[in-house]
């Protein structure tokens, strides 16, 4: 019996039986790079096969969880929520829908204007675009117990520089992975947020549309079984 | 400030919660008159009654007939004027200290200063002036004679004021002039609210002449209509709302001389309290703003934000603002925080078919219904009378003495969010950080939490600082000692 037989018989998924540990942490690690070195990094990081899809995964997941910490145990002063609303499912749904949607709605714009990038390869470039605010939120939130209400300024300095660092950050991954000009690249991404705005134009009649043709077969079922069976 | 406008379902429920608590309190404690308040989050929470119903006034009950469709209510000392304005008359009450009521007379007519008597023609106000330089005269919104009556303290008219005193108000010749509502200041400046006057209100001096008008609300034009008005063809235009300033809908004077004015639009601050120049100098910082409900639920016809349709001034400058659209009272204290709220729509006692006004004998509430053409009066529970206590102390800015009341207050209402943050206080004036951080959390009060959280870290940095130094100390000392002695070593042992 040949080892590719008995790899076949556990059947592992390819994802799974071809996973290397030891790129994973190096390309998790690498996140540290783009964040110092955009240019460079975002370069490196889809066309020399420096990142990878799993560290890509990680680094939202750890950004969904320091969201919600940040929600939960910053003090009061800064950010106050009442507890009996809160959902965890919501935040997740909060970061996980708009990355989606903003990887779908740019290839989808991208591929039409000689954008070089897969849909895997703007996820990843967006989640690796994350991580200084990982970092920043994540430090903000300890902080945030030794500073008072009158000092809030020093914390909301540095969450919105978090959100500047992202953006730029995004905008040097959409310029390196469509291996565009800077201008290119933003008018793109601008022309992508107002895709996503039309697609969620485009679900909502569309859910409008169905539960209003329900509706109305239910009430004709209705009345025919009023009218014959009542 | 139009936020929380939660509807429907979610209301219905907590409406229904509500009912279904203060259902068994009837039985528990007898009778309630269905108190709430909005807590931190702005969510509805019940509340002990801060009011309750002590006498319940019918016309019949003096042997003069029942009111019909009165419209004013104005205090006078230990008197109750009551505009009995379909039978054109007013009916004024005794009312004595131990609770009771007396009728004291019957007006029809006042004495013109041609000597006749001169009836009225639906009045719909009165003002009893309560000032040294005006004391017990008397202003008559005669409305449909369109006309004011000031007389003398026995009902001889000293001016009249009607369509001859108007020039300078640019009033339209076909418009009618139909006063409603006055209230007079200490200098006998007459301010009066009219109907169909989108202008503010009527200003008169106390000869009875035309001065201006006062206080308009301001419009603002939301900048989506501003939008739509901007793409609109001018046909469009002209069939569209005109944005012109609302009507106010009544003027009450507080002892300050501070005009209280409410207004039905929903498009303006439904409640203003003016200054003499006509500007609006209510305080609004509690946590939302004196608008009346913040939930609006749908239900049994009645829909839409609270409408003010009157507000009584009590003398520790709070004030209570009568919502027409529910029924309810609505208590704020002078820096516009919520305290309860009471009422409702109904056939019973507490509750109103069609409010139409509210006035105030020292603590004591006078609420007239229009269409029940009866009069409720209401008097503080110990709740309530706590709550004035604490605030009074608490206004004087003596939180240690205060803190006895609103602990008192919180053992009858933990729900109760003012009584945390004077606490609060108190506890930060006496040194007690940490709890006053605490009732700070408990208000989500965090420009307080931070001013005693300030404090607090400062004592804690002065009892700890020397574990900082120390460490800091031994970082610098022990490493340099190390090298040194490893570097001696070394060389005994190379020697």
């Amino acid at each position: 019996m040949s080892p590719t037989n008995v790899e076949k018989r556990i059947k592992l998924p390819a994802s799974l039986r071809n996973f290397d540990v030891d790129h994973y942490l190096k390309s998790l690690k690498f996140s540290l790079y783009t964040m110092r070195r955009p240019l460079d990094g975002f370069w490196d990081l889809i066309h020399e096969g420096r990142g990878s899809l799993a560290a890509a995964h990680t680094l939202v997941a750890i950004m969904i969880i320091v969201e919600i910490l940040r929600l939960v145990l910053t003090n009061f002063q800064f950010i106050n929520i009442n507890m009996e609303t809160f959902s965890a499912w919501l935040i997740m749904g909060q970061i996980l829908l708009p990355m989606l949607l903003w990887s779908l709605a740019n290839w989808s714009l991208t591929t039409l204007f000689e954008g070089k990038g897969k849909i895997s390869h703007i996820y990843m470039g967006t989640a690796y675009a994350l991580t200084p605010m990982i970092i920043i939120n994540a430090v903000l939130i300890p902080i945030s117990h030794i500073i008072t209400f009158e000092e809030g300024a020093l914390y909301w300095v540095f969450t919105g520089l978090a959100v500047i660092w992202f953006v730029l950050l995004l905008l040097c991954a959409m310029k390196e992975i469509h291996d565009y000009t800077f201008g290119k690249a933003i008018i793109t991404s601008l022309a992508s947020i107002l895709a996503i705005g039309i697609m969620i134009f485009i679900f909502i009649m569309f859910f409008a549309v169905v539960s209003g043709g329900i509706a109305y077969f239910y009430s004709i079922g209705q009345e025919l079984a009023f009218r014959f069976l009542g | 400030m139009k936020k929380k406008l939660i509807f429907v379902a979610f209301f219905a429920f907590f409406a229904g919660f509500f009912g279904f608590i203060n259902s068994t309190a009837v039985f528990a404690g007898g009778l309630t008159n269905y108190t709430y308040t909005y807590n931190e989050w702005g969510i509805p929470v019940p509340s002990p009654d801060a009011y309750r119903v002590s006498s319940f006034i019918l016309g019949d009950s003096f042997g003069i007939g029942h009111f019909d469709r009165p419209q004013d209510l104005q205090v006078f000392g230990n008197l109750l004027y009551v505009v009995d304005t379909y039978n054109n008359r007013i009916v004024t009450l005794q009312i004595n200290d131990d609770g009771t009521h007396e009728l004291a007379e019957v007006i029809t007519s006042v004495t013109m200063p041609d000597g006749q008597q001169s009836t009225f023609d639906r009045p719909y106000g009165i003002f009893v002036s309560d000032w040294d330089l005006t004391r017990g005269e008397r202003w008559i919104a005669d409305t449909f004679n369109q006309r004011i009556l000031h007389t003398d303290e026995n009902w001889n008219v000293i001016t009249i004021i009607d369509r001859s005193k108007l020039e300078l108000s640019l009033l339209p010749d076909q418009l009618d002039f139909l006063p409603r509502k006055i209230a007079s200041d200490f200098s006998g400046r007459l301010f009066v609210q009219a109907s169909h006057v989108n202008r503010g209100l009527m200003e008169f001096d106390l000869t009875g002449y035309f001065v201006g008008y006062m206080g308009a609300p301001d419009v603002s034009i939301s900048p989506v209509d501003q939008f739509w008005r901007m793409i609109a063809t001018r046909e469009q235009r002209e069939r569209m709302a005109l944005f012109v300033p609302v009507e106010y809908n009544n003027v009450r004077i507080d002892d300050e001389g501070f005009l209280f004015v409410t207004t039905s639009s929903a498009d303006v601050d439904p409640i203003r309290r003016l200054n003499a120049m006509g500007s609006d100098v209510m305080i609004r910082n509690g946590l939302d703003d004196p608008i009346g409900d913040l939930w609006i639920g749908s239900a049994a016809g009645i829909s839409g934000a609270s409408t003010f349709i009157d507000a009584a001034a009590l003398p520790n400058n709070t004030f209570v603002a009568f919502d027409s659209n529910r029924g309810r009272m609505f208590a704020y204290d002078s820096q516009g925080q919520l305290l309860y709220v009471w009422g409702g729509v109904g056939n019973r006692e507490g509750n109103f078919i069609l409010p139409t006004a509210l006035v105030n004998m020292d603590f004591t509430l006078f609420a007239l219904d229009s269409t029940a053409a009866a009069i409720t009066r209401f008097d503080l529970t110990e709740y309530g009378q706590f709550i004035n206590s604490a605030l009074e102390m608490y206004q004087r800015g003596l939180y240690e003495e205060s803190v006895f009341y609103w602990q008192e207050v919180l053992r009858m209402n933990g729900n109760f969010g003012l009584a945390y943050i004077g606490m609060a206080r108190a506890y930060l004036r006496q040194g007690y950080y940490r709890n006053a951080m605490e009732m700070f959390r408990i208000q989500n009060d965090a420009s307080g939490f931070g001013r005693a959280f300030s404090f607090y870290r400062r004592v804690w940095m002065e009892d700890y600082f020397w574990i900082f130094a120390a460490v800091i100390g031994v970082l610098m000392i022990v490493p340099p000692v190390v090298r040194q002695t490893l570097k001696i070593r070394k060389e005994i042992r190379n020697s």
